[in-house]
């Protein structure tokens, strides 16, 4: 809990609205902008990697060509040219490390001002972290206490050389390289991420914990990450965003895989707090991220718990294929926008296997001029026989100017599927603003206040440790939204 | 020096003047009750004491502990030591009893550079507050006002006055809706919060709440302006007579 407190003061200390703008002055080396063959056969080989990843690149590079860009979500997005991005932008001195005693002082010094202590003594007990830096993870904690329960926690370059055999096996297996544009484009540049794997029956003694930061200017984000938890094993996971301010836009397009095998339990948590432009929309980070977990194994379960305050732009659907035999999906979801800022966000839950049951809760917060959008599939298949899903979808709206609008989309194969949806908007009153100032409270804490009680459902599901900051969070991402 | 002054106070909601001119002093330790017809603008003095965005004062002013108020947001004059307890309290779903109670008590222990309170003191302190006004530990779990029932809001607006010891407290109708055991309790309460610099204004429509919580003057208003004052005997006369029977009023 020390270090929660210590997360705090550094998001008070940092100064601007957006805690995170600042730039680390620090020497990289960046790829030229563009997007070819050569630029891909260069991160591959920056990666060292070995033939079979160049060729899998490839494949989806050639794919990605031939598609169009999706237009079919509520947000309106400025033209990306997709040759104007560097797509890759390391730090200098982040080759080759092996400990934490070798990371430039400068990172560790980044990581601090975020919040994120990468010295082992500082951090958080019980959490290790991978740190990922523009293109490269620059530092994995704790891998030793996590070696010696069997537990693979590193950057997926790594373990594309070290345990090619579960990678090939995995990578692709749950969001194949053409499921969309966006996922399509992250396979042929992805540079780097977290790889996850917990063997069989092993519970994960540590919260598993990444933390993405961009800094370099027209650089884009493209991480993969991979978890693998066999059976019966568990493991629980963190990853949190910011970027610095910068006037353009900015693109991170992530992918994240999940596989659940036989009573196999992942619980996924973001907390992302990406620049999310100025009060006009200018600048600010698009966030195109696919996610998705595939509970293969009988009563396996996933659990997706985000909360979403930052980005000009969100488009992210973490999903779940429900495969297994009374497996389970989760979407815990808080999502606030203000300003100019847009998302559009949700949850498929894909029904496949008998007695699957699926959970939705969404909260979205619309401050400022923004637009708030939840899109859902709940999909129940002819083969999964008394599958449930229950959704809860409630917008909370500060101001005049904002939009809510919830999406749902319900297909049912199966009669014997049970699919509940409820579903709410409410204002935060004058009169509920004014008995809060009748108090002695100010305006922003009773916004915060108001606010955090409506989304406490999902808050509650976030790791201990991250519940309080992710609660700051959702405070400062509302200030100046009413008055 | 008084503790509340009103002097001359005109105020307007949507552009209609309510108020057309108030006189009030209320000087420390006193209780005055504020008795009128619906309508005649008892709520709305309330509010415009406190503060309420809305309501624009067009002439007069406010004066707490000799300092002029009108200028202030609403939560600066609450943390000033004002306290409205509402006649329809408001429901704050998901916001649980605690972290608004306590809330408001911190913010008002930060205007005065004193440390905020020890989680641990501060659910003894509410626990005890509420048991002397018959408020379960249940009820404290809950969200603020969600589901309590008309009595059981009054109540709450009084543990909420006992923890935060305001100097001047307006109390809007707050014997409404409760029943004969539950005025009694609540009177006792607010008996107890009486001390030699706290005042009060207790705005009732019925001489009953007078007989508990007994008032050192009676002011009725009608029509936005106070038509008549005088000590507890004039609350009688209204509950006898009606305000129709009462010189110059409505
Ligand atoms: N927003 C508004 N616009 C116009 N008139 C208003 C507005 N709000 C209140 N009023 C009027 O102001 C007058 C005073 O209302 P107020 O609520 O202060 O009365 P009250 O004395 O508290 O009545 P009651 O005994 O019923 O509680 C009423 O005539 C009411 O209709
Ligand atoms: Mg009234």
């Amino acid at each position: 809990m020390v270090a929660t407190v210590e997360t705090i003061s550094a998001v008070e200390e940092a100064t601007g609205k957006y805690k995170y703008g600042f730039v680390t002055d620090i020497a990289s080396e960046k790829a030229p902008k563009g997007l070819n063959e050569d630029i891909i056969r260069f991160i591959s080989e920056k990666k060292s990697e070995p033939e079979w990843m160049l060729k899998w690149r490839l494949k989806a590079y050639r794919h990605w060509l031939k598609m169009p860009e999706p237009n079919w979500s509520k947000l309106s997005i400025e033209p990306i040219d997709y040759n104007d991005i560097h797509y890759y932008s390391a730090p200098k001195s982040a080759e080759k490390l092996n400990s934490i005693a070798d990371v430039d002082p400068e990172l560790i010094a980044t990581y601090e001002k975020l919040g994120i202590p990468l010295n082992e003594q500082k951090m958080l007990a019980g959490v290790a972290v991978d740190a990922v830096f523009d293109s490269v993870s620059v530092a994995t904690t704790f891998r030793e206490e996590l070696s010696k329960a069997g537990v693979i926690f590193c950057p997926i370059s790594e373990a594309i050389q070290k345990y090619p055999e579960l990678v090939k096996k995995y990578l692709g297996s749950v969001i194949p390289v053409a499921d969309n544009y966006f996922s399509a484009l992250n396979c042929a540049v992805f540079t780097d991420g977290s790889f996850v794997y917990v063997p069989k029956n092993v519970r994960c003694p540590l919260e598993l914990s990444t933390y993405f930061r961009i800094n370099e200017q027209n650089t884009g984000q493209f991480e993969r990450t991979l978890i693998i938890v066999e059976d019966g094993g568990y493991v629980s996971y963190l990853e949190g965003c910011t970027a610095p301010q910068r006037d353009e836009n900015q693109l991170h397009a992530a992918v994240v895989e999940l596989v659940a095998l036989t009573d196999a339990e992942i619980k996924y948590s973001t907390v992302q707090n990406w620049y999310p432009g100025d009060e006009n929309g200018k600048g600010g980070i698009y966030n195109f991220v696919t996610k998705r977990g595939s509970c293969r194994g009988d009563r396996s379960k996933i659990s997706w718990t985000q909360v979403e305050t930052g980005s000009a732009i969100t488009w992210k659907y973490p999903s779940c294929v429900l495969r297994g035999k009374n497996s389970v999906g989760e979407f815990y979801s808080v999502a606030v926008t203000n300003g100019a800022q847009q998302a559009d966000t949700g949850t498929k839950m894909i029904h496949l296997g008998e007695g699957s049951k699926s959970t939705i809760i969404s909260k979205g917060i619309s401050a400022g001029k923004s637009q708030n959008t939840y899109r859902g599939l709940v999909e129940i298949n002819r083969g999964a026989e008394s599958a449930r899903n229950f959704t809860q979808c409630d917008s909370l709206l500060v101001g005049q100017l904002c939009g809510a609008h919830t999406v749902p989309y319900i297909v049912s194969r199966n009669p014997s599927g049970k699919i509940e949806h409820e579903a709410t908007t409410s204002r935060i009153s004058e009169e509920q603003l004014f008995y809060c100032l009748q108090r002695g409270i100010s305006e922003e804490d009773a916004v915060s206040l108001i606010v955090n009680g409506f989304c406490k459902e999902v808050m509650k599901e976030l790791p201990m440790e991250f519940a309080v900051e992710a609660q700051k969070l959702i405070g400062i991402s509302l200030e100046g939204s009413v008055g | 020096m008084s503790i509340l002054e009103i002097r001359g106070l005109k105020a307007s909601v949507d552009g209609n003047e309510i108020l057309h001119g108030i006189d009030l002093i209320v000087n420390p330790g006193e209780v005055h009750a504020i008795m009128g017809p619906n309508g005649s603008g008892k709520s709305t003095l309330s509010y415009v004491l406190s503060g309420r965005a809305g309501y624009e004062i067009t002439g007069g002013d406010i004066l707490l502990n000799g300092n002029s108020i009108i200028d202030m947001e609403a939560d600066v004059r609450a943390r000033l030591g004002l306290f409205l307890a509402f006649q329809y309290p408001v429901e704050l779903p998901g916001v649980s009893g605690m972290s608004f109670l306590r809330a408001a008590i911190n913010a008002r222990l930060r205007e005065e550079n004193q440390e905020e309170v020890d989680q641990l003191a501060f659910v003894k302190m509410v626990r005890a507050e509420a048991k002397k006004l018959g408020i379960s530990d249940e009820m404290l779990k809950r969200a603020v006002n969600v589901g309590f029932s008309g009595g059981e809001k009054k109540r709450y607006e009084i543990l909420q006055m006992a923890l935060l010891k305001p100097i001047m407290a307006i109390l809007d109708e707050t014997d409404s809706g409760l029943d004969v055991d539950a005025l009694k309790i609540v009177s006792e309460g607010v008996n107890l919060l009486r001390n030699p610099y706290r005042s009060m204004l207790v705005i009732t429509h019925y001489q009953r709440l007078l007989s508990h919580i007994i008032p050192d003057k009676v002011h009725i208003l009608s029509n936005g302006v106070i038509a008549k004052s005088g000590d507890k005997t004039l609350a009688l006369q209204v509950e006898e007579n009606g305000y129709s029977g009462i010189d110059d009023a409505a």
